[in-house]
């Protein structure tokens, strides 16, 4: 008997189907979950209430980052630095309570090993290749950097998920985005998921599950993939995958939650049996040629507004739909922008480094490599680089990153969400621009009034040094 | 969950139509930490407006809300079916949800009725002195003047209101099935099935 090919997603999901009801609908077995302060008190609450235990305590781990601040949290003493909003200590001290309560292990907010969810996943091991896992937010889409199936939960669910560690869920179709060619200097991984998206649109991946295929991903390190993958949501997907290979093994190989002996033995071969069968067909397929990717910059208010740096504010009327080029309207006036200005004309007063897309220690490697020996243009009145996780922290400071970012007039702030949803006290002022690393640079994300342009961690550090939109490869030049 | 196979009482005459979920309760009521409560944040903006009907004491503990088509579009949050259970609305009349809303409403144990705008327009007037009569068995709103509209449910979800069974509920009751999948999982892919954290 022949087996049908089958696609990496088909290939994790069919190995996770518990049962399968009449409508098509599977209930799917949940091998990780995430769990942090701010989509999980009311689902605690609810099994409270019901009487109900969390069935797999050790497939869960809880950590706060969303409201953390990004100043220091303990003071001189070891005592815990009150958190000035009284909601987001709220959340964080229920969390506190809720995790050990149900048995779930708690990385506290000043542990070394405390992060954004989606970075300390993979940092820990504790997300896997072929594994379903799932987080109260969406951008659990970036664990499929590891090759596994990964997305964002509402709290209903992730209430679902404690008490049974399934979900009911529908099978999505597939959607390959291959991206072949030689990648130019000085294009980054989150360059190249910008690009796509610009490509695909905010709607593109709607209903699908993104696999990245071809040699550039290929031969793109595994924290180039998370940061592409991170940004699958962006694009309309609930998930995106990029099979596991040699480079996925040696990442995750070691690692404190990672398999070992002969677990580990069993798992390699069956990760390197996931990958997508030839002649396996996908439902819609994009082929990008890398040769067309520049360092790419966002204008306006959807992550799909991209440009390459070196273009112009465009019109709305470059545009052939009705609605888009009302949208488009909407998006200069509250961006500030006329059409026409070069990017590179375009001056920026605060730069944010950090959030799960791009706060591992490859981004701040890029970012520290552009600032070292320079300065902090004087109209870039804010400037943060904010690591993903305090294990991330200690690496970049063993290398001396800090000291160079320092040096160069940024700040080097405590591990968490910090700016990019601005939950916490860092905010971008309304009216003022912001170069950021974050994923979404939608209507008031960073704080009221805001106005972000997404971009690579070593543009925003170009950003930070001339105080506008910078081609980074100008100023290494 | 509590059953819900009746609901009687008076009605919000509400009637709008787009109502998105920014509506039904503003963003910054989000970073609460229960479900309780956020029935003082319900309609938040539309209770400053002069003569609206949630502020009105003849409709104050009303359990049925009526409201115009596309009731529930926008953000996906779950806060807005908590925020109407938390102002006792257990049924909302319309002549169409958003999906999203109407799933939230369901999980939450909240009837989402279905009708034409013909039979919406004649609750909106009945609603105004008198009390609506919504029965789930019959799937019909009766009102004091013979009114009698039916409506359409999935079997699945009247089965799960009638009974009071929350999603969770029922996926625990499958508890077994899910036991056999975590036993072959364990010689299959004992890598996923445990952690350090395991404890055989
Ligand atoms: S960094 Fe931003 S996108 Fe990532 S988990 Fe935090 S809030 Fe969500």
């Amino acid at each position: 008997m022949t087996k049908t090919p089958r696609t990496l997603y088909q290939k994790i999901w069919d190995a996770h189907v518990v049962d399968t009801r009449d409508d098509g609908t599977c209930l799917i077995y949940i091998d990780r979950h995430i769990v942090h302060e701010v989509t999980s008190p009311q689902a605690f609450e609810s099994l409270r209430a019901a009487g109900r235990p969390v069935r797999r305590p050790d497939l869960t781990i809880a950590v706060p980052d969303h409201n953390l601040p990004t100043t220091p949290r303990r003071d001189a003493a070891g005592n815990r630095v009150p958190i000035a909003d009284p909601q987001s200590a709220q959340q964080l001290e229920m969390l506190e309570k809720n995790a050990p309560e149900f048995g779930i292990r708690y990385i506290g907010d000043a542990d070394p090993e405390q992060g954004i969810v989606h970075v300390i996943g993979p940092e820990q091991g504790f997300s896997l290749p072929g594994a379903t896992i799932v987080c109260g937010d969406s951008h659990t889409a970036c664990n499929g950097g590891l090759g596994a199936l990964a997305f964002g939960i509402g709290t209903s669910e992730v209430e679902h998920v404690l008490a049974t560690q399934t979900l009911l869920l529908k099978q999505s179709k597939t959607f390959e985005v291959r991206v072949e060619g030689k990648l130019g200097a000085g294009v980054s991984p989150k360059d190249v998921i910008l690009h796509v998206i610009g490509v695909i649109g905010t709607a593109g991946g709607t209903g699908y599950v993104i696999e990245y295929t071809g040699n550039v991903f290929r031969e793109m390190s595994v924290e180039g993939r998370l940061t592409v993958c991170n940004m699958s949501i962006e694009g309309g997907a609930r998930a995106g995958l990029v099979a596991p290979d040699e480079t996925t093994f040696a990442y995750v190989k070691g690692r404190p939650y990672a398999p070992v002996g002969e677990d580990w033995d069993k798992a390699v071969a069956w990760w390197k049996s996931l990958a997508t069968d030839e002649g396996a067909t996908y439902d819609k397929s994009v082929f990008i040629r890398a040769e067309d990717i520049q360092p790419t910059v966002t204008w306006g208010t959807s992550p799909e507004d991209t440009s390459a740096i070196g273009g112009v504010v465009p019109a709305p009327e470059d545009f052939d739909d009705a609605s888009k080029r009302d949208a488009v309207r909407h998006s200069l006036d509250y961006m500030g922008l006329t059409p026409g200005t070069k990017l590179t004309d375009v001056e920026v007063q605060n730069v944010f480094i950090g959030s799960c897309t791009n706060s591992r220690i490859e981004d701040i490697r890029a970012a520290a490599e552009v600032l070292k020996g320079r300065k902090k243009a004087d109209n870039v009145k804010w400037a943060i680089v904010v690591p993903g996780s305090g294990l991330v922290k200690a690496q970049a400071e063993a290398e001396g990153l800090d000291k160079i970012i320092i040096e160069a007039g940024l700040e080097w702030r405590e591990p968490g969400c910090s700016a990019c949803l601005a939950m916490n006290p860092d905010k971008v002022p309304a009216g003022e621009r912001c170069a950021s690393t974050s994923n979404r640079n939608f209507t008031g994300r960073q704080g009221p009034g805001s106005r972000t342009h997404l971009m690579s961690p070593a543009m925003a550090a170009a950003a930070a040094v001339t105080g506008k939109l910078t081609d980074v490869r100008e100023l290494a030049g | 969950m509590e059953p819900i196979n009746h609901v009687a009482g008076r009605a919000i005459p509400f009637g709008r139509k787009n109502v998105d979920t920014d509506v039904i309760i503003p963003a910054h009521w989000l970073k609460t930490i229960t479900r309780e409560g956020l029935g003082k944040g319900a309609f938040e903006a539309v209770r400053t407006e002069p003569g609206n009907v949630f502020t009105d004491p003849e409709y104050a503990g009303a359990p049925i809300l009526i409201a115009g088509d596309n009731f529930g579009c926008g953000s996906s949050r779950e806060h807005a079916a908590w925020a109407l259970l938390d102002m006792g609305v257990t049924c909302v009349i319309a002549p169409s949800f958003s999906d999203i809303f109407s799933g939230n409403a369901f999980k939450n144990g909240i009837l989402t009725v279905a009708l034409p705008q013909e039979a919406i327009d004649r609750l909106m007037e009945v609603a105004k002195t008198d009390t609506i009569d919504v029965d789930l068995t019959t799937q019909s709103v009766t009102t004091p003047f013979q009114d009698r509209f039916t409506f359409d449910i999935d079997p699945f979800r009247k089965h799960c209101l009638e009974n009071g069974l929350d999603e969770v509920g029922l996926t625990m009751a499958q508890g077994e099935t899910i036991s056999a999948y975590e036993a072959r999982a364990k010689s299959n892919l004992p890598f996923l099935a445990r952690t350090p954290a395991t404890v055989d």
